[in-house]
């Protein structure tokens, strides 16, 4: 299996969806070729290999795509399940952590984004929303070293990547994750440690530098 | 063995509903508890704090929510019989990605349509719901069922909200069952199996529901 094995990533570096993937297949140790993809002009191979959503991440396998992150990243855990199990093997905790990644799925991002992209009472209203569910999930880890327990899983890599939106949280939404949420600050130290991790997130800055240019082209600035 | 497996219900859930076929499929005994999401039971709000929603299903005594979760852990758990996703990775995915597509998608235009508040709106929903039809259509193309000769998580996922569309057979002036001949006869498909007919209510009865609802909130 391991020689023939082709992947392909069609990625975005500052997008957390790709991130997770990236950290996967690096937890994984898998190579892979990445391709930076440009959203405002998508290549035939991405509306080819996604034409459902047109988006990013796809990882293609030997010529075959899966999208979606979390459905790529059990694709990437059942695959090679040689090591680093990403989900446990208990149905119980499975369920567990799946409706966790579903909550980040269901919350951050779109929260997230209605902050940085939205002015005013929008912004407010997100702003709260979101440091309600950052105070949720902060309840949900408790002090556990990580929200599966004692390694690194499937919920903490659905989470993760977001630290590479913090700078752009607090400095949009003026509220520092470091002081009202020390517990998910300390977890996410504690990601970074691993280079899996700290190789596959995008630097903060730049996240925020990209999040600027959505917001002048929304009228946003 | 029924005491061990509780679901907190709602009749007219295509949500709920995912979960009793899957139940049904694997044939789990279980016992029943109707919500009143108006007035909603202590067991609920303490087994599901993060949403306060229904179905949640409680096996001996622990919650599990969101219904393509529960039926994988159904799936997962009862592997003894009538598997409902398939063991290749690669399928495996295919089948999540679909079922993800019937909630992220499909069911977001639904809760559009419901909300519609003026025809522009109502209209505009109508339309883009049968392009998400569309695309249902051509996913299941010649296969008797989404995950192709065997009943699985896709149909699973989806045949209770199409059913209670199909039900009522047009979207505006767009006829389901002329139009998506394919998905016509899966439906007719589904139907035949016990499990589906037994977890599914008259659409009619679903749909005077939804009407009324709407009413109350001066959608109508």
């Amino acid at each position: 299996m391991a020689e023939a094995d082709q992947l392909l990533l069609l990625d975005l570096l500052p997008s957390p969806f790709a991130a997770r993937v990236r950290i996967a297949l690096a937890e994984k140790g898998l190579n892979y070729e990445s391709r930076e993809e440009d959203l405002s002009n998508k290549s035939p191979l991405l509306l080819k290999m996604n034409p459902v959503h047109k988006q990013i991440p796809v990882l293609i396998h030997n010529g075959r795509p899966i999208c979606e992150s979390m459905v790529i990243v059990q694709y990437i855990d059942q695959v090679w399940n040689h090591k680093s199990p990403l989900l446990p093997s208990d149905p119980y905790r499975r369920a567990h952590a799946r409706f966790w990644a579903d909550y980040i799925d269901k919350k951050i991002y779109p929260i997230g984004r209605m902050l940085w992209a939205s002015k005013g009472e929008v912004k407010e209203a997100s702003k709260k929303d979101l440091i309600e569910c950052f105070k949720i999930l902060e309840g949900e880890l408790g002090d556990k070293p990580y929200f599966g327990g004692e390694s690194f899983g499937y919920i903490d890599l659905a989470l993760i990547p977001f630290y590479s939106f913090f700078y752009t949280f607090e400095t949009l939404g003026n509220f520092s994750v470091v002081v009202e949420f020390p517990k998910l600050m300390d977890w996410a130290q504690r990601c970074l440690l691993k280079e899996s991790v700290s190789k596959s997130l995008c630097d903060q800055r730049n996240v925020y530098e990209a999040v600027l240019e959505i917001r002048k082209k929304l009228g946003a600035e | 063995m029924a005491e061990e497996v509780v679901l907190l219900d709602l009749w007219v859930s295509p949500y709920a509903a995912r979960v009793k076929i899957a139940l049904a499929e694997k044939g789990i005994e279980y016992e029943s508890k109707e919500e009143d999401l108006s007035n909603k039971s202590s067991l609920l709000l303490e087994m599901n704090p993060v949403y306060k929603k229904v179905p949640v299903l409680i096996h001996k005594g622990k919650p599990i929510s969101e219904s393509r979760i529960i039926v994988q852990y159904i799936d997962e758990l009862w592997n003894h019989k009538s598997p409902l996703l398939p063991s290749d990775p690669y399928a495996r995915a295919h089948a999540r990605f679909w079922a993800d597509f019937v909630d992220q998608k499909i069911q977001g235009t639904m809760y559009r349509l419901f909300e519609a508040a003026s025809s522009e709106s109502r209209e505009a929903a109508e339309k883009e719901l049968i392009e998400d039809f569309k695309v249902m259509e051509g996913e299941l193309g010649k296969k008797p069922y989404f995950g192709g000769e065997t009943f699985g998580f896709v149909d699973i996922a989806f045949i209770p909200s199409y059913r209670y569309y199909y039900g009522h057979e047009t979207l505006g002036n767009f006829n389901l069952v002329e139009e998506l001949p394919k998905l016509a006869a899966w439906v007719k498909r589904c139907l035949q199996r016990e499990s589906v007919s037994k977890s599914l209510h008259d659409p009619n009865k679903v749909y005077e529901f939804i009407s009324e609802l709407r009413k109350k909130r001066g959608l109508e």
